[in-house]
């Protein structure tokens, strides 16, 4: 050690000391930036040697190429003459819309779940606590699996359809509901609902202005309901007719007409929504937990009623330790639809898959998977730390 | 002041000063009578019925439909899982049974086990299977010292290696013959095993001082964690033989294995990074007036606190790479669940793929479970020991 040894030290003391801790982290980082740099170059080369071995071509041109894959749930029109590029995005589509569905449900279930966690009936908080024991220790894929191959499958054929409900038909080539198809009352109906929420948000900033300046605010939740439930369904009576219905009928050997839930897009949306209502469950519990007795206690000291110390109380401080925890299921959630790929429903990861299954152009299509999931991910976490930077709390 | 019961209320002396009625004051001490025994409505059976099941109308409404539901459900599972079920016999004896059929499952069960491998050479994983079932039990239930520990779970997967894939006096078994809860297991205890470590590599390097470091790390971290598992796979099983030079392709498995490694290793080091976080900075300060070095400083210091911290987010991290590893299927590996599917294809025993995914989502759930209640408990212990 330099400073142990006084020859050395008096030889230093001439000049300035040389900065030795600086100069190797200058020289490790020349040593690390070369290196990556080196290896780039090499994996570059290297894939270009191999690319051209095996005649495959590069750049993202096979987009504007007509593609001829098969697709058979889509969101928009589609036809096999369309490009690659078309079918990519189609791909894109569902994996969106499935996944902002799933986390929907998934919310819903989860905080139901979760709630029955933490109840006070022993029944209830047990059948919950298997449910979330047992979805939470085996793979999604499995789930995927079991809805798809025995319990969809399982439905009779469409002669024997099931018929719970008029109009809906369960059997083993997907759920055919009826079809809305709106008429003319049902946009006046939305015309009004918008102005009802408009007027209700109105009603909401006066009531916490007039709370602020003389303590009692008005009863908002009694008049946004009937705003916002009364003017539409009024509308609705007294308005022209709403909504015709396209119903599903047997024809020939299969269903014609009405909406059609296709066995792959339900399987995939259950074992979503089952496996990540699980572990938002988890979250829910742990935050409701957290939120420690004496608050609850304080509530009730203050003469708050059950309801209002949950809406006040409890909920807002639980919110802050489930939001976190809750975006990363949310996240997972959207990477845990690329599944569809193994059960065979046409999301992003499946056609991007068949594409590199006829021009073998893996590298760009992986760039694309990456490129869209890391966009979803970021713009879902930007979402929800927002929602948290409300939730937290404000220090005055 | 003392605390009154309230059956006692009428023997005692009003606090007050008396005025005009005559207060007796008990001439022998105060002698409480014995508490009375609460109504048997709260205690017993019928106490906890009432307390946890029918308390209020909401609560015993919620109780009834749950027994509904139980009701409902569970006697035909029961029925179908075990009253009505073959458990011995052929294929022709379960069609004609209604309940489930787990002679399929016993008739497949090598399969699902291990795969293709050839079926003389099976006792070789089945060996490899008792080893790990040893140290699995050595471990929980602490019969060896934590280094004898450490490197005998390392030497387990070379062990393990050795006797599946046999050389130096086994016959060797090719890797394509691999399969079944064999693969399942093997793919997450190397995830495991070299993923905690690079895991704690990039999580030092994601807070080190130099830049460059700093930059590779989050390089490699975000974009990983940031992608499904099933991209990652992709590449590592189409692209990767793009990256190598012709003369040095790596068989399917292993690059397999290092797209796994590779994935668990980001998640982990997120985790890992969590509990160098929580150490304290005082811990650092202290190491370094000691004049521990760097390595010397995080190996003995700051590591041991920060994996203490974050045990039960590592063994959470450890069950989600076992269950990963189902994934494999999808780039044409079969595993554990990839031989139950295949099992049920079969066209001899067609129509038992709910037993065939049943019994794997039992051994998945008691592999996972066992974890998690195994992590739970260091977690108990540690903290114990920390007070």
């Amino acid at each position: 050690m330099p400073h142990t040894n006084p020859g050395a030290a008096a030889a230093c003391s001439a000049r300035r000391p040389p900065n030795t801790a600086a100069l190797v982290g200058v020289l490790v980082q020349a040593a690390v930036v070369g290196l990556a740099a080196y290896l780039a170059w090499t994996l570059l080369r290297t894939t270009q040697a191999n690319l051209e071995a095996r005649n495959i071509a590069s750049g993202f041109g096979f987009l504007s190429v007509e593609g001829g894959l098969p697709i058979n749930d889509t969101l928009l029109p589609y036809h096999p003459s369309d490009t690659y590029g078309y079918a990519f995005l189609l791909g894109v589509l569902n994996t969106l819309w499935v996944s902002g569905l799933s986390i929907v449900l998934a919310s819903l279930l989860g905080v139901v779940v979760g709630c029955a966690r933490v109840s006070s009936n022993w029944l209830v908080s047990r059948l919950a606590g298997v449910y979330v024991e047992t979805l939470r220790n085996v793979p999604l894929l499995l789930i995927l699996f079991l809805t798809y191959s025995v319990v969809l499958a399982g439905l009779p054929h469409p002669r024997q359809s099931l018929n719970p409900l008029p109009g809906i038909f369960l059997n083993n080539r997907g759920i055919f509901l009826p079809e809305p198809v709106p008429l003319a009352g049902f946009w006046i109906a939305l015309g009004v609902l918008g102005a009802a929420v408009a007027a209700t948000w109105l009603v909401l900033r006066t009531s916490r202005r007039r709370r602020d300046r003389t303590g009692v605010g008005l009863p908002t939740g009694w008049i946004g309901l009937g705003l916002i439930a009364g003017l539409p369904g009024l509308a609705l009576l007294l308005g022209p007719r709403a909504m015709d219905f396209n119903l599903a009928a047997l024809k020939g050997f299969n269903f014609q007409g009405g909406m059609v839930l296709r066995p792959e897009f339900s399987a995939l949306v259950a074992g979503l929504v089952l496996y990540t209502a699980a572990f938002i469950a988890e979250n829910v519990r742990s935050g409701i937990q957290s939120v420690r007795k004496g608050q609850i206690d304080a509530a009730k000291a203050l003469g708050l009623k059950p309801g209002l110390t949950m809406r006040r109380i409890v909920l807002p401080q639980a919110l802050r330790v489930c939001i976190p925890a809750t975006t990363n299921d949310f996240c997972s959630l959207v990477k845990n639809s690329s599944l569809a790929v193994a059960i065979g429903y046409p999301d992003m990861v499946s056609v991007g898959g068949t594409i590199i299954g006829q021009n073998d152009q893996a590298i760009e299509i992986i760039g694309l998977w990456m490129a869209v999931y890391l966009t979803i991910n970021l713009l879902l976490s930007l979402l929800m730390n927002r929602a948290n930077a409300r939730a937290q709390i404000v220090e005055r | 002041m003392p605390h009154v019961p309230d059956a006692l209320a009428p023997l005692a002396c009003p606090a007050a000063p008396c005025s005009d009625t005559p207060c007796a004051r008990p001439a022998e001490a105060f002698v409480p009578s014995p508490a009375l025994p609460p109504p048997p409505s709260a205690v017993g059976p019928l106490g906890w019925l009432r307390a946890n099941l029918f308390d209020g109308w909401f609560n015993s409404l919620l109780t009834l439909l749950c027994m509904a539901f139980l009701a409902a459900v569970v006697p035909p599972l029961v029925s179908w899982a075990l009253l009505d079920a073959c458990f011995t016999g052929d294929a022709s004896m379960c069609a004609q049974s209604s309940g489930a059929c787990w002679t399929f499952i016993v008739h497949k069960f090598r399969v699902l086990m291990v795969g293709t491998y050839p079926p003389a050479e099976a006792w070789r994983p089945a060996l490899a299977g008792v080893l790990l079932a040893t140290m699995v039990g050595c471990t929980a239930w602490r019969r060896l010292r934590a280094a004898a520990l450490a490197v005998l779970w390392l030497l387990l997967p070379l062990a393990a290696l050795w006797l599946v894939g046999g050389g130096a006096g086994l016959a060797p078994v090719d890797q394509s013959q691999w399969g079944g809860l064999m693969l399942s297991v093997g793919l997450a205890l190397v995830g495991i095993l070299v993923s905690i470590p690079c895991g704690v590599l990039l999580a030092l390097g994601r807070r080190s001082r130099i830049a460059a470091v700093r930059a590779l790390c989050v390089g490699i971290i975000e974009p990983v964690r940031g992608v499904p598992l099933i991209t990652i796979l992709f590449m590592a099983s189409v692209m990767f033989p793009l990256f190598l030079p012709p003369d040095m392709q790596i068989n399917n498995l292993l690059r397999v294995q290092i797209g796994m490694i590779l994935f668990s290793s980001a998640y982990m080091a997120e985790v890992v990074r969590g509990g160098l976080a929580a150490v304290p900075k005082g811990q650092t300060d202290a190491a370094k007036a000691l004049g521990l070095g760097y390595w010397k400083m995080q190996a003995f210091v700051v590591l041991p606190q920060a994996l203490r911290h974050v045990l039960p987010s590592l063994v959470g991290r450890c069950i989600a790479l076992l269950k990963d590893t189902s994934l494999v299927i999808i780039v044409g590996l079969l595993d554990f669940l990839g031989m139950a599917k295949a099992a049920s294809q079969d066209q001899q025993w067609l129509g038992h793929d709910a037993e065939a995914y049943i019994f794997c989502a039992l051994v998945y759930w008691l592999l996972c479970f066992g974890m998690s209640r195994w992590g739970r408990s260091i977690e108990r212990r540690t903290a114990h020991r920390a007070r």
